[in-house]
């Protein structure tokens, strides 16, 4: 087998970088309201974007952070090869109604709140293989539509536990490539003078399952799932956590990220200084009753896009791992009684001069 | 494979690491939330019977006026934050049963009057109805094979 780019038992190790062209976010109004509010690409105040339903909703959300990626990049649509996108609801709605109307060749894809850690898996190994130029990668989730769709009625008077996470509302889109982003053309493009964000490895993620069936409390469902990613990242890759700058993980929220550490540590693994959560940096979980955190495919992906990529190519971090985490939870199985499993896709990205 | 000891151990740990809401204080905030509500009822009730209607009428009074109130206040998203606050002590008086049956209503009318509305208004009132149907009829049973026994 010639061109090899395995890397131990379940990883890939890029021959050449493969390069983040643009990042795009777009995020709700209480997104709009938390920490990262500065950060956002644009910030959307009416929930139903002038549609009539949540699902449309979503999709138009989806649609235009597609867009705006690909106008990011000094793109049009026809020069995108293909697309990997996909969101929470049944049968990947707002993918096959939002970024696949763009009329780009589309995957749509379901790995629960960790899409947009498959998205770019796939994308990346895409590129690398030679089948893009330009690839778009995006994932979206909605507050509304994913209550509709897993939970209750948003009327519904209930009573949400400490251990629940609030899904955001948003959606993330990223063009990755075989070439570093133009400047000339495109003064939007992921790109700080000669320096760029460049995805070098992945690590695909394993279902894990403890058999945990609480459906409210996702962060013990994923943090095992998160763990086992971690560990096998840095024994494919031969690193400590001290060859990270940061390990980023989807949306663990509290619950799920005193687990991770907890887990990690007991396999003689401390990543407790360089560990963040998307889910805990999107929200100010005392002033916006978010309990445990921010949660949904949208979570990371706009976190990424808005916060993570920017601190790449600034130059505060040379290299992270980027982890999100997914739940694959389905209403079915769930009444049927099966457990909620656990997926963790890892991302590395590290800081290119060029 | 993680084995079933595992597990158990998994589910106990992740107990110990949840939060959880303070149960004195939960339970507070819902005896003051469904007292409330049915204090006002018993005002409604009162009121009914004090301008003439017997009692059978001002308890009939007093339900449609609660769900009234419960479906207008769902309508205006105000119910949901009452339910957040006071938890079992709005869902158990008939507002919460009303509250279960508008939500959904607003949540699948995207979806059309017969598939939407129609097939999801009570998908959360369904149980209710439906084992509320089945224990009084029960209970029925029971009642009348000891009035045959002429216990009662």
């Amino acid at each position: 087998m010639k061109n090899m780019i395995q890397a131990g038992t379940s990883s890939a190790a890029f021959r050449f970088p493969v390069y983040i062209q643009s990042a795009a976010s777009i995020a709700g109004k209480k997104e709009g309201e938390g920490p990262l509010k500065d950060s956002f690409d644009r910030i959307i105040d009416d929930p139903l974007l002038g549609k009539d339903s949540w699902e449309s909703a979503e999709s138009m959300l989806q649609k235009k952070a597609s867009a705006l990626a690909v106008k990011k990049a000094g793109l049009d649509t026809k020069d995108i090869r293909l697309a990997f996108a996909g969101d929470l609801l049944a049968q990947t709605t707002a993918s096959s109604f939002g970024t696949a109307g763009m009329g780009i060749p589309f995957y749509g894809l379901y790995a629960a709140c960790s899409t947009m850690g498959e998205a770019l898996s796939l994308g990346a190994m895409a590129v690398s293989a030679g089948f893009g130029d330009h690839i778009l990668c995006a994932t979206s989730s909605h507050f509304a539509s994913a209550e509709k769709e897993f939970r209750y009625p948003l009327g519904y008077g209930n009573q949400r536990p400490l251990s629940a996470t609030w899904t955001v509302t948003g959606s993330g889109a990223c063009i990755i490539g075989s070439d570093p982003p133009e400047t000339e053309n495109s003064p939007d493009s992921l790109r700080s003078g000669n320096r760029c964000a460049v995805i070098t490895g992945i690590t695909a993620g394993r279902i894990i399952d403890f058999g945990f069936r609480d459906s409210l409390n996702m962060g013990a469902c994923m943090a095992p799932a998160a763990c086992d990613t971690i560990l096998r990242n840095l024994s494919d890759f031969g690193r400590t956590p001290s060859d990270y700058d940061a390990i980023v993980t989807g949306d663990l929220g509290i619950v799920g990220r005193n687990i991770l550490l907890d887990m990690l540590r007991k396999n003689g693994t401390d990543i407790g200084d360089i560990h963040q959560d998307c889910g805990l940096m999107i929200y100010d979980n005392s002033t916006q009753d978010t309990h445990s955190g921010g949660s949904g495919c949208g979570c990371s992906a706009v976190v990424l896009a808005a916060c993570l990529l920017p601190r790449i190519i600034g130059g505060q971090w040379k290299r992270m791992l980027f982890i999100p985490t997914g739940a694959m939870l389905s209403k079915v199985t769930y009444n049927e009684g099966a457990s909620v499993p656990g997926i963790a896709h890892a991302v590395v990205i590290e800081l290119m001069e060029i | 494979m993680i084995s079933d000891k595992q597990q158990k151990q998994y589910e106990q740990y992740v107990k110990e690491m949840t939060p959880v809401h303070s149960l004195p204080a939960n339970m507070a905030k819902a005896f003051l939330t469904g007292g409330l509500i049915c204090l006002l009822g018993q005002w409604i009730q009162n009121t009914a019977a004090y301008l003439g209607a017997d009692l059978k009428d001002a308890g009939t009074w007093c339900s449609l006026i609660l769900i009234f109130l419960s479906v207008l206040l769902t309508g205006l998203n105000i119910y949901p934050r009452i339910g957040k606050f006071g938890g079992a002590g709005s869902l158990v008086p008939i507002t919460g049963f009303a509250n279960s049956v508008a939500s959904s209503a607003v949540e699948f009318r995207t979806e059309g009057q017969i598939f939407g509305i129609g097939c999801k208004i009570f998908t959360i009132a369904g149980p209710v109805i439906l084992y509320g149907i089945l224990s009084s009829w029960i209970l029925g049973v029971i009642y009348y094979f000891l009035k045959v026994a002429e216990v009662l």
